[in-house]
Formats: structure tokens, sequence, C-alpha cells
């Protein structure tokens, strides 16, 4: 109907339009045109309904508001109960889950931190518990091998000292005997040359002489 | 008819309602309101039901588009702006699909009746005065007393201040409304030449081309303005909704 309507009235729209035009029309309510109507009304430059700017005309804001009204009620109503505490609820439990796998990261990081450092220690001590024992080994070893040293070295001295004893033992036997064979000779000498026997306590005597 | 740039404005009844002699009728502008709030319910709905730790493609711009108002509110309003948050959502996603829905070839654009969008705008200006005077009681009129003017410079100042504030429902509304029609006549326009041109034979068909691509462009930017349009109806709303949370802030 509105449409056959319209059409007819396309033929008076441009007139209808500048005779309307910058004056906003009080549009008459309720009135239902014909499309002959629009003309002749049109024609004679009184305002009608059809001749009015659609968006502006007046006839239709109640059912507009009306609807406007139930449909965006039903969409904030809908919005607001459900999808958007959904929506916020999505992107919460995300950020929860973020935070607390950033916090366990942190955890772990500070564990395998404290795991190193406690690794670094022990390297530490036993290091230096190896040291220690290498230290005691050489310091026992040095002071076995200078006692051994020591004792050995005394056995030598003693050696020595036995051996001086004994050299000193046989020098003396020797240069006694030497008297007597000193005696022995120069009597057997004196023999053959003199002739003669010569008493033993002289020739003795004679010796000591020339020994001094 | 089919050149007419005005028809596609045209309210036709689908269903004749009479209250009392006021005209209710369900016309295709009802039936618009209902596909826009249906397709952005079951668009947010549908998207959002598999509630995944990590979201699909939709499912991410559902969020967006939540995350994208949310920052929006509260850098203008703050942290106590944000219990406004479902009423600044629903109507940018209103505004947004309506205008994305008139983008179709014969669809009814909704948000291109001044009534419509001005009855938004009243809806704004009312939740910031009914919040306002509730919250603040008669502190809430420091609103119109910028800080750090002098007393003789304020007989100046309030009344623009006044004028200013009541001028916002109207500046509001017909942004919206004058955008959204004047694109979609001009895009009318152009198409209408590209058929008028083609019918007269080959010469016309050549020079059609012309009007042809300008509508191709035409296209594009109403796409752009259809998002812009919602991103400002949204903006300015929160900055009046900063004006009820805290008042004289300015």
């Amino acid at each position: 109907m509105f449409v056959s309507s319209a059409n007819a009235a396309s033929t008076t729209e441009t007139v209808a339009q500048t005779d309307t035009h910058g004056t906003p029309e009080p549009a008459v309510p309720g009135a239902t045109p014909d499309a002959h109507a629009a003309e002749t009304h049109t024609e004679t430059g009184v305002p009608h309904q059809q001749g009015v700017f659609p968006p502006f005309d007046s006839s239709h804001f109640a059912s507009q508001i009306l609807w406007l009204a139930v449909t965006f009620a039903a969409f904030y109503l809908f919005l607001s109960r459900v999808v958007l505490p959904r929506i916020g609820g999505i992107i919460e439990t995300r950020r929860d889950r973020i935070a607390t796998d950033l916090d366990q990261a942190a955890r772990m990081k500070q564990d395998s931190d404290d795991a190193f450092a406690a690794y670094e220690q022990e390297l530490a001590d036993a290091k230096k518990k190896a040291g220690g024992i290498a230290q005691t080994a050489r310091d026992e070893a040095k002071a076995k091998a200078d006692a051994e040293q020591a004792d050995i070295s005394a056995a030598l001295e003693k050696k020595l000292s036995d051996a001086e004893a004994s050299i000193a033992a046989i020098k003396d036997k020797a240069m006694k005997e030497v008297g007597t064979i000193a005696e022995d000779t120069a009597s057997e000498i004196v023999k053959k040359i003199l002739g003669g026997s010569i008493d033993k306590a002289s020739i003795s005597a004679a010796v000591k002489a020339v020994r001094g | 008819m089919s050149n007419d740039p005005i028809h596609q404005f045209h309210i036709t009844k689908w269903i004749p309602i009479d209250l009392g002699g006021i005209d209710l009728s369900f016309t295709n502008s009802s039936a618009f309101m209902v596909a826009t709030v249906g397709v952005a319910s079951a668009f947010l709905y549908l998207t959002s039901s598999n509630r995944g730790l990590i979201p699909t493609r939709l499912q991410s711009i559902s969020e967006m588009a939540y995350e994208f108002v949310a920052s929006t509110l509260r850098e203008s309003a703050g942290n106590a702006g944000m219990k406004f948050f479902p009423f600044v959502f629903s109507l940018f996603m209103f505004v947004l699909v309506a205008n994305m829905l008139g983008m179709f070839p014969y669809f009814f654009t909704v948000t291109s009746q001044i009534i419509v969008t001005f009855a938004l705008a009243l809806l704004v200006i009312g939740t910031v005065l009914a919040y306002g005077f509730a919250k603040h009681g008669f502190k809430f009129l420091g609103v119109f007393i910028p800080s750090g003017v002098p007393a003789p410079l304020l007989l100046l100042v309030v009344p623009i201040e006044i004028i200013s504030f009541l001028s916002r429902p109207i500046s509001l509304s017909v942004r919206l409304f004058a955008n959204m029609l004047a694109g979609h006549i001009t895009l009318k326009v152009f198409a209408g030449f590209v058929a008028s041109l083609s019918a007269l034979g080959a010469l016309g068909i050549g020079g059609a081309v012309l009007p042809l691509a300008m509508t191709v462009a035409l296209t594009g930017l109403e796409f752009l303005v259809a998002f812009l349009q919602a991103y400002v109806f949204t903006v300015l709303t929160c900055m009046y909704l900063n004006d009820a949370v805290h008042p004289g802030g300015h």
C-alpha cells in the first residue's frame, strides 16, 4: 500500500521538497494521505506528511521510541546479566592464570638459583676439604721423611764416630808397635854391625830419644 | 522510485498497532532494532560460550570490543565510572551494529532516524543528570563552574557552560544521525548515477565507470564512518559520564 502511494507521490516529491524545504513542518498526525491528496496539497503549498523528510516524520516517533526502549532495554539486560559477566570472567580468569604462571615461574627460578648456590657451596667445601686432605698427607709424609732422614743420619753419625774410634785405637796400637819394631830392628842392626849384643834397656832408651 | 535517495529512510508498517490513538506499529525500523539487538547479542553470546583460555578468532573480537570500551571508559571517567560499563558497552554495540547493518543493500538504518539517536542521547544525558544529582546533590551544579576562573568572569562563563551542557544531547544525536543519513544519501545518489547513465547506451556505460568507482570508494568510507561514529558516540558518552562521576573536575 505504502510503496504504491509513495510511487505515485514520487513525481511530486521534488515539488514537495522545495515547498517544505528549510522549514520544519508540523506533520499532521494520524493522517493517512493517499497519493492524489498529497499531490494536491503539496501543489497548493500546504505541508503534508507525504512531503515530510522521512526521518523528521513525527507520526512514527512514538512507535520508534517504544521499540527502541523495548529492544535497548532487552539488549542492556541481556548484556549486563549474561554476556558481560561472562566475557569479564574469561578475561579475569586468563589474567589470574597468567599471574599464577608467572609466580610459579619466579618461584621455580628461585628454587633453581638456590640449588645452584647450594651446589657451588658444596663444590667449594669439597675443594677445601680435598685441599686439607692433601695438605695433611703432604705434611705427614714430610714429617715421616724428616724423621727417617734424622734416624739415618744419626746412625751414620754413630758409625762414623765408631769408625773414627777404631781407627784411633788401631793407630795407637800401631804406634805402640812401631816402638817395639824399631827397638827390634835397632838391636838387630847393632848386632849385625857391631857383632855383639846390647842390652835392651839402652836400645829402647835410644829409640825413645829418637822418636821424641 | 529506484533512484530516489530518500526512499531508503521511509518507514513502513509491518504489524499495525494502535493504542488509544497513538501509533505504536511494529515497523521496518522496529524490525531492524530487533535485528540489531539479535545480531549483537547472538554474536557476543555465541563467541564467548566456549570460555576459552586461549580465545578463538571470534572470541577475541568480543574480548577486544569489551576491553576497547572498558579502556575508553576508564580513561575518561576513571574506575568510579566503571559502574556504567554495561550501559556504555550496550550503547556502543547497539550503535555499531545498527550502523553496520545499515551498510547492507535494502537494509534499513536505524541510526539514520533522528528520533532514535535523540532518544539515545537523552538517555545518556538523563543518566548523567540522574546519577549526578543522586550522588552529589546540589554539588553536581559545580559542573557548570570551571575551576580557576575569576569570579567576575563566572557571570559570563557559567551561562556558556549551561548552554553547552544543554546542547550536548542535540550535538550528540545530530552528529550520528547526520553522518549516517548523509553517507547513505551520497551512496544512493552515486549508485543512481551508475544506473541512469548505463541506460543511455554505450557511451553512458563508459561514463558510468566514474560514479561506480566513486560508489566503491564511498562504501569503504561509509564502513569507516559507521565504526567511527559509534566510537565517537561512545567516547562522548564517557566524557559526559565523567561529569556525573566527578563534577567540577575540569
